[in-house]
């Protein structure tokens, strides 16, 4: 065994070398420590995918976004190997081709911004003229007629404006689609044609364009089309899947006016993705992080394609909720049910909020708990029982899911980030421990185990944290030491110090 | 209210914790490779004949799903037995039988259960159900254990055994195990039993707990635990401090059932006991492993040993 002496060394030196490589990563990209209050820098990256067809040129043609409303686009950059890019403006709009004399196979490209979230500045409104965009494709039939004359006299009743009446006409709209007999309007046509066909009946000036729902760390992100509507001189933007016009929702505006996303010639089945991560720092730093191309520019979690560091975000945080269960088992002396699994169910709680993660946890593991009960009457063996409580969960997944949609939460969705064999494991081993320890120990063990994950979860949804332990990978050095150092602690836990409160009458 | 004791009265009372107990204790005297000489209770068994150390005699290993078929003929003149899962823990997967009734086999509790239900429960066992782990486990059918009649007062039905934590072939601490109703007449301290302190060097009860509370009196009996008195104390001492010698593992329990007819034998060994016996005896471990570690050679002899214990003052 290592002695005492050698391992506080060690992990001093691992302490020492955290932090010196901390500094020199500071001074060198100038990433400032503390997450200060700095505007929101989005990193947003576009991955277009398509199959190249043989010995033909291939030109890509994909629309860009500009400075919108609230929105400023601060640097951009297109990553592909072999290609050239150009960035022209077409009929004012702003386009990006890549080119190549031929290529082979599926080919990737990426097209990388970083969008400054700026309220207070007076953007340009739209470069765009406000021409209506729009050549509705929809030829209303009689009985359609009828109907979208019926649908905007009412909405016409009960709006006083531009703005209200779009508001009327999305709420009827979305009224009618929950009645099925009644939208005969949406039987051939879809939705955000027959809304834009209906302004353009009631002579609002509007467009329909493509935008990206900003949300931290989120992959394979496609556009959703909004409408814009024309009021005195500014486009007002509506969601058109919900009919209150959120403020606060993150819309970035990418393509505008119905022009097409992106042209293809020389491909075919092109796809465009979006991958984005939300940065707090000043932009200028930012823009030096991704795209310095020196010393620890290169060695840096900011050079990776956005779509791996929306990862990298969520798996760097994973040393921090261990720290806090090694803390609580070894220095607290907390019980929880299997080792790790309150930092996985903390995992699940970042993407779920916490309150409604907690309840779908204790839910799902009290019905599974249930249901287990009868399995255990089967006298199944370890293997296919654990295999049955999976499906069981997958079931009890879908199925809260279908309520919580039915429901109107679409947050019911969330439930499906749990680790399902992780929970099949947690039902599975408190089934035993039911069995042979009794409630009390179900209890004991199963609310130690939601308190780490609590525990963990805050640590882990910690601005500070995350943006430290993002930006200076080394500092896990540091959680590293204090790991090592916790595993040779031979002092009592708290807990030991109430379990053998009776010596104090006898000392 | 919250009651916690002072981390510094702690130590100064010399109590074992967790982290101590892994870290000093059982990693640095128990060497992983001979835990399954005590996970095993076949390789236990085993190794304790040829010790020539008292064991409840093994009637027969079931190893394999075929040989379940002749259960039948193999129990033809046995009456009372106990079949267990070699790997099982905390007393799970064991089936007393007591007595036969015609062709049905009568449990501890009265029940009369027929032959197949016997096979199922040893298919059951061969199959892993009460191994921790799930793998395969075999079946140990072994002659039942009587009591001796002088814990009858203090027991719930199950048999009491005694617990002796044996350091480095000395004997440090003992305590007795008493089944009680809550704890469904198994002999488990967090399972609701009775822990009785006993003196390492009398046997004399010290003081009695239940769920970490001191108690007088056994709760289903009502009889005063001053009374307890173990016969041959010595005995047992050189019995568990034998098990060192056997198994060479540094920091054991060893748990001993004493037999009506046959007398003291080892029961199970368990390579990580517990820290509840300190707070059964009223007094830490800390100062008492110390002493040993101090003292302890690899060549003190069983008899030396023991005792060394009998004679230390500060024990």
């Amino acid at each position: 065994m290592i002695s005492k002496n050698s391992l506080y060394i060690f992990a001093l030196f691992l302490v020492l070398l955290g932090i010196f490589i901390a500094i020199m990563r500071h001074e060198q990209t100038q990433i400032p420590f503390l997450a200060s209050e700095k505007k929101d820098v989005w990193m947003v990256e576009a991955r277009v995918e398509f199959n190249a067809q043989n010995n033909t040129p291939i030109s890509v043609n994909l629309s860009l976004p500009e400075d919108t409303m609230g929105y400023k686009l601060y640097f951009e950059q297109s990553v592909s190997a072999g290609y050239g890019f150009n960035m022209m403006q077409k009929d004012g709009i702003k386009r990006g081709e890549w080119s190549i004399r031929q290529a082979k196979g599926k080919q990737t490209l990426y097209y990388k911004a970083q969008i400054v979230q700026d309220f207070t500045d007076d953007m340009p409104l739209n470069k765009v003229d406000a021409k209506l965009n729009t050549k509705d494709d929809i030829i209303w039939n009689a009985s359609e007629q009828v109907a979208a004359k019926e649908i905007l006299d009412f909405a016409y009743a009960k709006s006083s404006n531009n703005i209200t009446f779009t508001r009327e006409l999305i709420k009827t709209i979305t009224d009618l689609k929950k009645r099925k007999d009644s939208s005969l309007l949406l039987l051939k046509h879809s939705y955000i044609d027959v809304l834009s066909k209906l302004l353009t009946d009631a002579g609002v000036v509007h467009r329909v364009s493509l935008a990206l729902e900003l949300e931290d760390a989120r992959r394979n992100q496609a556009l959703t089309p909004v409408i814009e509507v024309l009021d005195k001189d500014e486009w007002i933007l509506f969601d058109p899947t919900n009919i209150l016009q959120e403020e606060n929702k993150n819309f970035f505006l990418w393509t505008r006016g119905g022009k097409s996303l992106i042209d293809v010639v020389g491909g075919t089945n092109a796809t465009v993705k979006f991958s984005m991560v939300k940065q707090n720092m000043p932009a200028l730093e930012l823009a030096k992080a991704h795209f310095d191309e020196s010393g620890f520019g290169i060695f840096s979690v900011h050079r990776l394609p956005i779509e791996e560091q929306s990862i990298f975000k969520m798996l760097l945080l994973l040393p921090i909720g261990a720290l806090i269960t090694v803390f609580m088992r070894l220095l607290i002396g907390v019980k929880t049910s299997g080792t790790f699994m309150p930092v996985l169910i903390a995992m699940a709680f970042l993407q779920t909020s916490l309150f409604l993660g907690l309840l779908n946890f204790v839910v799902l593991v009290a019905i599974g708990l249930l249901l287990r009960g009868y399995l255990s009457n089967l006298n199944l063996l370890l293997v296919s029982r654990i295999a049955t409580i999976i499906v069981i969960v997958i079931f009890l997944v879908a199925f809260m899911t279908l309520i919580g949609y039915e429901m109107g939460f679409n947050t019911g969705m969330s439930v499906a980030f749990f680790p399902i064999i992780i929970l099949a494991w947690t039902i599975e081993r408190m089934s035993i421990l039911w069995e042979e320890e009794g409630a009390k120990e179900v209890l004991t063990q199963g609310s130690g185990s939601l308190l780490v994950a609590v525990l963990a979860y805050m640590a882990m949804v910690n601005g500070y944290v995350a943006h430290l332990f993002f930006n200076f990978p080394e500092l896990h050095l540091i959680v590293i030491a204090l790991m090592i150092l916790m595993g040779r602690y031979t002092g009592y836990r708290l807990l030991e110090l109430r379990r053998f409160r009776e010596f104090k009458t006898i000392v | 209210m919250i009651d916690f004791i002072s981390p510094f009265a702690l130590r100064r009372s010399g109590i074992l914790g967790m982290n101590s107990r892994n870290i000093e204790f059982i990693s640095r005297y128990n060497d992983r490779k001979l835990f399954p000489l005590v996970d095993n209770k076949l390789q236990t068994k085993l190794l304790a004949q040829e010790y020539g150390i008292n064991t409840p005699e093994l009637l027969f290993v079931v190893r394999y799903q075929r040989d379940v078929y002749k259960l039948l003929e193999k129990l033809k003149d046995i009456s009372s037995f106990a079949i267990k899962p070699a790997c099982g823990s905390g007393g799970k997967g064991i089936l007393v039988i007591k007595g036969r009734e015609g062709d049905g086999f009568i449990k501890s509790s009265g029940v009369v259960i027929g032959l197949e239900e016997v096979t199922r429960h040893v298919t059951n066992i061969l199959a892993g159900l009460y191994s921790l782990s799930g793998d395969q486990d075999v079946a140990l059918v072994e002659t039942l254990i009587e009591a001796d009649a002088v814990f009858d007062d203090y027991s719930y039905q199950g048999v009491p055994d005694i617990r002796i934590i044996v350091f480095q072939g000395y004997p440090v601490m003992a305590m007795l195990r008493l089944s009680t109703k809550a704890s469904d007449g198994k002999a488990n301290l967090h399972q609701g039993a009775v822990g009785v302190g006993l003196d390492i060097k009398t046997g004399k009860p010290i003081n009695a707990v239940m769920n970490g509370v001191k108690i007088l009196t056994h709760p289903d009996t009502n009889h005063s635990f001053d009374t307890i008195k173990i016969d041959n104390w010595k005995e047992l001492l050189l019995l568990a401090s034998s098990c060192y010698d056997m198994t060479n593992l540094g920091y054991l329990g060893v748990d001993i059932v004493l037999d009506k007819n046959k007398g003291a034998m080892i029961l199970e060994l368990n390579a990580r006991p517990g820290l509840s016996i300190q707070v059964a005896n009223s007094k830490g471990l800390l100062p008492r492993l110390r002493e040993i570690e101090k003292v302890a050679t690899k060549r003190a002899n069983l008899q030396k040993r023991v005792d060394f214990v009998l004679g230390f003052e500060n024990f």
